[in-house]
C-alpha cells in the first residue's frame, strides 16, 4: 500500500483524497512537518498561494523545511495550481514564501479573473492519445523552465504541466474531473521510487551480508 | 451562459460552466474571506492570509448603525481593490438586483454575494444565477433555503448568521440547522423524500442528491457574527468548510493581528493548543451587539426567503 500525504492547510485537499483513495492509496491529511516521516508521497492541492505562504511563514514552522528535506531525498511531490506556485523557484513579480524546489518560473492568475476560468481539452502525450479534460481556476502558467524539467503539456498562454525528477506540477485541477490519469501517473512515479528504494535496500543488505561471510 | 472563445482551440475552451463556477469556492475551502472597504484594507487582509476579500463601502456594523438604503458599492472602489490584490475579489449585490450583478461581472469581480446585508431590491424573486459566467454565494438559515438558492444557480452557500453584531449565535443556529437537516435526510426512506422536499420548499432533485451524498452539492461557509479565532474554529468544528469575517476584523483594535489569528484558527480548528497560542494578545475585539438586543425589524437574516 502506498501512503500519500495531502497538504491540508487550505484548499481542495478533500477532492484529491476522493481521487486517490479509489486508486488504492492510503491517504493522510498533513498539517505539520512531523507527519511527513512515514509518507511515500505528498500532494499540494489547489488553494490560495498567499494563504499557504502566510500559514507556513511563522517562525519555528517545521513544515517548509520538512517538505524541502524529504523532496531533496527524492520524495515524490505533486502540486496542482497553488501547489505548482508553491513548488516554483520563481514567481513573476512576487517574493511570497514558497518551497522553491522546481526549476520553473510561474505567472499567477495567468488567464485573468474568474470569468476567464475554463474547461479545456489538453494534449498530454505521457497520458496517452486521448485528450485530458482540464479545469483552470484563476490558474497559473509556467513561463519558462530550466535544468532537467520536462514539459508535459502547454497551451497558448504557457506551459501547464511539467515534471522534474520526483516533482510533478499542473496548472489545472485533475482532482475536479472524473479522469484519474494524472493521479495514476503520479502514483506510478511513487511506486517506481518505492521499488528503487527497496532495491537499493536489498542491494545494501546483500553487501552487508557478503561482508559478514 | 457558456461563451466560446476565439482562437485555434475555440471548440475546446469553455468558460462559465457549472463545473468552473463551482470550482472557485472549492479552492477557498479551509480559508477566511474578509470584508474590506478600501485597497489598503484589502492588502492587509491578503498579507494576513485571507483566501479572498469582500469589497464593500461599509462593513455591516456601519450599515446597521447608519441605516438608510444599502446598495452595491461604487465600481471604482471595487476596481481599486481588484488591482491591489492577487486573491479573488467578491462583492455584494442586493437580493434580486440582477443589474447590479451584471455590472459586477462586467468589471471583473470573481464572485458575487447576493446578500441580505444590503437592502433587498426584490422581495419576491432572487436572481437567476445560472445566467451568469461567474459564481454566486448566497446566505441561508436552513436546508430548504440553501437548496432553493442552489436551484437558482448559487455555486456556494453561507449561513446568514446576523451580520454586523459580533454575536455568533445566529451563525451557529443556521449551520446546525443546515447540517442537522442533511443528517436527517440521509436517514430517511426513499418514499419520504418527496414530502420532505415539499415541507422544506426545496427542489426534489436536489433533495435526492443531498440524501445520497450526505452533503450539499456546493461549498458551505459560515458567516454573520464571527469575531474571534475561537468563533471561526467553532464554526469549522460544527462542520462548515470555511468562514466569512465581516466587521470582526477591521472594527477590532488590531486588524492585522486578528486577521492572521482567525486564518490560523480556521486551519488548525481542531488543535486547542494551537488555538490557545494564537488567541493571545489580539487587542480589543469589535464591540459586540447581542442579537437578542436587536429591535424587531433590525435582523438582517429575515431578508430573502
Amino acid at each position: 500500500m502506498v501512503s500519500v500525504g495531502i497538504l491540508a492547510l487550505q484548499g481542495d485537499f478533500a477532492e484529491h483524497r476522493f481521487m486517490m483513495e479509489p486508486l488504492g492509496a492510503q491517504v493522510y491529511l498533513v498539517k505539520h512537518g512531523s507527519q511527513l516521516a512515514s509518507l511515500d508521497a505528498l500532494i499540494i492541492p489547489g488553494g490560495e498561494s498567499t494563504t499557504i505562504a502566510r500559514l507556513t511563514s511563522s517562525a519555528g514552522d517545521s513544515l517548509l523545511e520538512a517538505v524541502r528535506m524529504k523532496a531533496s531525498e527524492g520524495l515524490p511531490v505533486y502540486g496542482t495550481c497553488m501547489g505548482a506556485i508553491f513548488l516554483a523557484r520563481e514567481i513573476e513579480g512576487s517574493s511570497q514564501g514558497r518551497l522553491a524546489l522546481m526549476d520553473i518560473k510561474v505567472r499567477r492568475n495567468a488567464f485573468g479573473p474568474q470569468r476567464f476560468s475554463r474547461e479545456q481539452m489538453l494534449n498530454i502525450p505521457s497520458l496517452g492519445s486521448e485528450p485530458f479534460p482540464a479545469i483552470f481556476i484563476r490558474g497559473p502558467v509556467i513561463l519558462n523552465v530550466w535544468g532537467n524539467v520536462e514539459v508535459l503539456s502547454a497551451v497558448e498562454e504557457g506551459i501547464v504541466m511539467a515534471r522534474q525528477d520526483n516533482l510533478l506540477v499542473s496548472a489545472f485541477h485533475p482532482e475536479l474531473t472524473g479522469d484519474s490519469r494524472v493521479h495514476r501517473y503520479f502514483l506510478e512515479m511513487v511506486r517506481q521510487r518505492k521499488q528503487m528504494c527497496a532495491a537499493s535496500r536489498w542491494a545494501g543488505d546483500v553487501e552487508a551480508g557478503s561482508r559478514r561471510h | 451562459m457558456v461563451r466560446h472563445m476565439k482562437g485555434e482551440t475555440a471548440e475546446k475552451v469553455k468558460v462559465g460552466t457549472e463545473l468552473v463556477k463551482k470550482a472557485l469556492p472549492q479552492m477557498l475551502k479551509g480559508g477566511v474571506i474578509m470584508d474590506v472597504v478600501n485597497a489598503d484594507q484589502a492588502k492587509i487582509a491578503e498579507e494576513a492570509g485571507a483566501v479572498a476579500v469582500m469589497a464593500l463601502e461599509r462593513v455591516p456594523a456601519d450599515i446597521r448603525a447608519d441605516g438608510g438604503v444599502a446598495r452595491m458599492s461604487d465600481p471604482e472602489l471595487i476596481t481599486a481593490i481588484i488591482n491591489a490584490v492577487s486573491i479573488p475579489v467578491m462583492a455584494k449585490v442586493r437580493i434580486g438586483h440582477f443589474v447590479e450583478a451584471q455590472i459586477l461581472q462586467a468589471i471583473g469581480v470573481d464572485c458575487i454575494d447576493e446578500s441580505e446585508v444590503l437592502t433587498p431590491a426584490d422581495e419576491e424573486f432572487h436572481i437567476d444565477k445560472s445566467k451568469f459566467v461567474i459564481p454566486f454565494v448566497c446566505g441561508c438559515r436552513n436546508l430548504g433555503e440553501a437548496l432553493r438558492r442552489i436551484g437558482e444557480g448559487a455555486a456556494m452557500i453561507r449561513t446568514k448568521g446576523e451580520a454586523g453584531t459580533g454575536d455568533v449565535v445566529e451563525a451557529v443556529r443556521h449551520a446546525r440547522a443546515v447540517l442537522g437537516e442533511i443528517r436527517r435526510l440521509t436517514t430517511m426512506r426513499d418514499e419520504e423524500r418527496m414530502t420532505y422536499a415539499r415541507q422544506i420548499g426545496a427542489p426534489f432533485e436536489l433533495v435526492v442528491q443531498v440524501a445520497e451524498t450526505g452533503k450539499l452539492p456546493v461549498v458551505n461557509f459560515a458567516a454573520g457574527g464571527i469575531a474571534t479565532p475561537a468563533d471561526a474554529a467553532l464554526m469549522m468544528q460544527i462542520g462548515v468548510e470555511g468562514v466569512f469575517v465581516g466587521s470582526g476584523i477591521f472594527k477590532s483594535g488590531n486588524p492585522s493581528r486578528r486577521a492572521e489569528a482567525i486564518v490560523k484558527a480556521t486551519t488548525f480548528y481542531n488543535e486547542p493548543e494551537v488555538l490557545a497560542q494564537i488567541s493571545r494578545d489580539l487587542g480589543e475585539p469589535m464591540v459586540g451587539r447581542s442579537v437578542r438586543s436587536l429591535a424587531e425589524g433590525q435582523e438582517l437574516a429575515s431578508r430573502g426567503w
